[in-house]
């Protein structure tokens, strides 16, 4: 029981975490920083998903957790940084929608999805709700990320910390095999590099990842 | 081998022919490979499926195939009423495939209609014995979309991709409806098979439901008014033996999926869902002659026909919906025998017909009756056939379609014994509405027979015509003798359905077996029967007798003098009687109301040599009313909704992002 009830405790400190830097991230400015949180990101993720491996007595979830610490929180962070160096980057500030809003917007969202999950997994076991919910919450506010940012790079940071809360809830439940995280954490990663060589191109036609540039080549209205 | 598995072997051997025919349809062999093989495999088919009818077993034979949905699988099952509607099929199929095999020589691309062929029996094979909905709902749609290439098989011809383009929408909106209606039969426990829908108790609104999206679903495939405007256009411009296959046998498979769900699948059926479906029965039926009546289009008339005989076949099923509500149970089986027997006999003239239509239009080129006219003395054989096809879906004794409209008027005759006020007097009103178009449908016929083989030739092409091919002519023969068989042995088809009535209402009409002289007794023999035996016999001895006493008595002496030409001796072709001038009577009667005809005389003033004009201004309410303003409302929609086809990708982004929110705030409210 009192075992129980740390593994609990623990295990909601970490998803709470998840949520929090999510919410961190919304209110970077600057490209630099917005990467670093989400390295952040990734390492409670992947403590996060050790600490199920441990309670679960789960083995093969450390794999997991492993590929998260090494991929998401060291190899991506490092090329985006890397990325947005080669860029010239570094010093924009972008954002399409105001700060305040976008921070009313993340509370409202994950108001909503712990209304949700709660109400309707009123009968599961309570750790995997409250993973649920969270993770829920990851996901609504990585996709706020990427509907708030104008600029290639933070959308592209928007979709992996939405992707970190699909391994959440991956984690969460019992009985997920290897076999899917470790498919999902390889599509990340393709999706990664067809996004990096993408911002490549674009940065080639019109010296700019301003997705804007896009919408302008295109010829269409904003 | 059961039953059943001999049936989706020769299905499978005919999809596996439409893959070969993709590879040979360009060699000079493929239409007679091809078409010889569908010939031998419906052959099987309906051998098969002839033998489950007559043999007398009851019980059904199913069949489980892994393939569809996975915890689902594709179930297949042969009872009575499928064995029914697999002889229409296949003896469809085989007639069908025997005319292509002379009629397809003359095909300008046989590449775009050898592959569709085999697939589009196939298809219709599939429905039949499908025993779930989703396998129901997959063979249906493939059913239509072969269909469709095969109306687009002579896309360029002006009007044809129109045809396909109304044909596809429509087959869209009725799957859907179907995809509705069993959506609501399965219920929230969503188990699709035919079984336990059938076990399951479904609710009045539901089984309302139902009756209204089966209406739309299965009805616009038939044609009822007012979901036909698909059918005259896609039925004509397929090739002729697969217009003969659309209008003879695939409507027939929509009156299938009808009879399937209404009577087998919803249980009891109500007294208000047998009311409706009789109104849209007889609407259908007076419409759809009247329009055949205004038609110059050999095909299309044909096609417009099979319209009004799919209104009497509803009628019929809707009479049997009716008895059955109150527990007639012998009027239900009289009804319900009399429509399979229509649908039967219909699927035997309507082949017969079309072919002699793609017999025509080989050997002319021509499908507007008003060029053409005295085929009779170029194409004796093919005339004499269609003839026969003709007094038949005139419902002339003593050929078929007499005995099933016969039949069709005694189970008319039992509607004071039903206990509804309102189909008391429904009912008799709907016999004369029945009557009115089998009157006009007679008149329909002789205007198509007499304008197109009768008279002069009104143009070069139906001057120099020639009789067609020995496969045709055969295909055409076999057919019309079916015709005659029916008509006269009416008796022992009667006690061949008996197994089918015995199956969806629960008793069969009395043994027309022992009957002495072939006669059929429906009710009771004090109150009506028929022979037909005894009337072709009665109508042979009368006609020789008189044919006898014409020439033993009259004058030999054979005089030729000059026809009296009413003062213009030299009267052309073009001035005889034609199909609009002969429709031009029942015009005046219906047209003002049904069509907004009006006649446009245009008289040049005394003294000028221009010729008079008429000019006939027919409107088609049903598409200004009902289809014009639908397509109007979606090409505005569409309109409006364009721009959303040009936003940024951040736009796109959040208008899924807002989408997402807005339906798990309605669940966090909801739930």
């Amino acid at each position: 029981m009192q075992m129980q009830s740390l593994a609990f405790d623990v295990s909601h400190t970490l998803a709470g975490g998840l949520v929090l830097i999510s919410l961190m991230m919304l209110y970077q400015d600057r490209l630099y920083s917005l990467l670093n949180v989400f390295a952040l990101h990734a390492l409670v993720l992947s403590l996060s998903v050790a600490w199920q491996a441990f309670i679960q007595d789960a083995p093969h979830l450390y794999v997991t957790a492993f590929i998260a610490l090494v991929f998401k929180a060291i190899i991506i962070p490092v090329a985006l940084h890397r990325i947005v160096k080669q860029l010239g980057i570094h010093r924009d500030i972008e954002s399409a929608v105001g700060i305040g809003p976008t921070m009313l917007a993340g509370m409202g969202l994950v108001a909503l999805s712990l209304v949700l999950m709660l109400r309707v997994t009123s009968d599961a076991d309570p750790l995997a709700r409250e993973d649920l919910a969270f993770a829920l919450s990851v996901v609504l506010l990585g996709l706020l990320v990427m509907v708030t940012r104008r600029n290639a790079v933070s959308q592209v940071v928007g979709f992996m910390s939405l992707e970190n809360g699909l391994v959440l809830a991956a984690t969460g439940a019992k009985g997920m095999p290897l076999v899917v995280e470790i498919s999902v954490a390889f599509s990340i990663l393709i999706a990664f590099i067809v996004i990096g060589i993408f911002l490549f191109r674009i940065r080639e036609r019109f010296d700019s990842v301003d997705v804007s540039a896009l919408d302008d080549f295109r010829g269409e209205r904003r | 081998m059961s039953a059943v598995a001999l049936q989706m072997v020769c299905v499978a051997g005919l999809l596996g022919l439409a893959v070969m025919a993709i590879a040979l349809s360009r060699s000079q062999t493929a239409t007679a490979v091809i078409y010889g093989a569908t010939l031998a495999l419906s052959a099987i088919a309906l051998t098969g499926a002839l033998r489950s009818l007559l043999g007398g077993s009851t019980d059904a034979t199913t069949l489980t195939l892994p393939v569809g949905l996975p915890w689902l699988g594709a179930h297949f099952r042969l009872d009575a009423l499928a064995s029914f509607f697999l002889i229409v099929v296949n003896l469809g199929g085989a007639s069908a495939s025997l005319y292509g095999l002379g009629y397809g020589h003359h095909d300008p691309a046989p590449h775009r209609v050898l592959p569709f062929f085999p697939a589009f029996l196939a298809g219709m094979n599939l429905v039949v014995l499908a025993d779930d909905a989703f396998s129901y709902l997959l063979c249906w749609e493939f059913m239509s979309l072969a269909s469709w290439a095969l109306v687009m098989a002579h896309h360029r011809e002006p009007g044809n991709a129109k045809a396909g383009y109304v044909y596809l929408v429509m087959a869209s909106f009725g799957t859907l409806a179907l995809l509705l209606a069993f959506g609501l039969l399965a219920g929230p426990a969503g188990d699709y098979g035919f079984t336990a829908i059938r076990a399951a108790q479904h609710a009045p609104y539901s089984a309302t439901l139902v009756l209204i999206l089966m209406l739309l679903g299965a009805g616009s495939k038939a044609g009822l008014v007012p979901l036909h405007v698909w059918l005259p256009l896609a039925h004509p411009a397929a090739p002729s033996h697969v217009s003969a296959l659309m209008s003879g046998v695939m409507t027939k498979v929509a009156i299938y999926g009808f009879i399937r769900v209404m009577f087998d699948l919803l249980g009891q059926p109500t007294w208000p869902a047998s009311a409706v479906v009789l109104f849209l029965g007889s609407i259908t039926a007076v419409m759809g002659i009247l329009y055949a009546m205004m038609e110059k289009d050999l095909k299309r008339l044909l096609a417009y026909s099979t319209i009004e005989n799919i209104g009497i076949v509803f009628v019929s099923l809707g009479l049997a919906m009716a008895f059955q509500a109150n527990g007639m149970k012998l009027a239900a089986a009289l009804a319900f025998t009399a429509a399979l027997l229509h649908v039967l006999n219909h699927s035997f003239f309507k082949s017969l017909l079309f072919f002699g239509a793609g017999a025509v239009l080989t050997a002319t080129g021509e499908r507007d009756m008003d060029k053409l006219g005295g085929l009779i003395h170029r194409m004796p054989f093919t005339s004499f056939a269609v003839l026969v096809g003709c007094v038949a879906i005139s419902a002339l004794p003593p050929f078929n379609g007499f005995v099933s409209e016969w039949l069709i008027f005694q189970a008319v005759l039992q509607s004071p014994e039903l206990t509804q006020w309102a189909l008391k007097i429904m009912v008799p009103a709907v016999g004369a509405m029945l009557a009115l178009a089998a009157a006009l449908a007679a008149a329909c016929f002789v205007k198509a027979y007499g304008v197109t083989f009768l008279g002069r030739a009104r143009g070069p092409a139906a001057k120099t015509a020639g009789e067609v091919d020995r496969f045709s002519l055969t295909a055409m023969f076999i057919l019309a003798a079916l015709c005659l068989l029916a008509g006269i042995l009416p008796g022992l088809a009667i006690d061949a359905l008996a197994p089918v009535a015995t199956q969806i209402v629960g008793s069969r009409m009395p043994a027309q077996a022992s009957q002495p002289w072939l006669s059929i007794v429906p009710i009771a023999e004090s109150r009506s029967s028929y022979n037909g035996l005894l009337v072709m016999v009665f109508i042979a001895a009368t006609a020789s007798l008189a044919v006898y006493f014409i020439h033993r008595f009259a004058s030999r002496a054979l005089r030729r003098g000059p026809a009296w030409g009413c003062g213009f001796s030299d009267a052309t072709p073009a001035a005889q009687y034609s199909g609009v001038s002969f429709a031009q009577p029942i015009r005046r009667v219906f047209g003002t109301l049904v069509f907004h005809a009006r006649d446009h005389v245009t008289m040049p003033p005394p003294g000028d040599i221009r010729p008079a004009r008429l000019r006939i201004e027919l409107h088609d309410l049903v598409w200004s009313g009902m289809y014009a303003p639908i397509a109007d409302a979606v090409g505005f929609l569409s309109t409006r909704l364009n721009h959303l086809q040009f936003l940024t990708i951040r736009r796109y982004l959040s208008l899924v992002f807002a989408t997402l929110v807005t339906l798990l705030l309605v669940l966090a409210i909801w739930s």
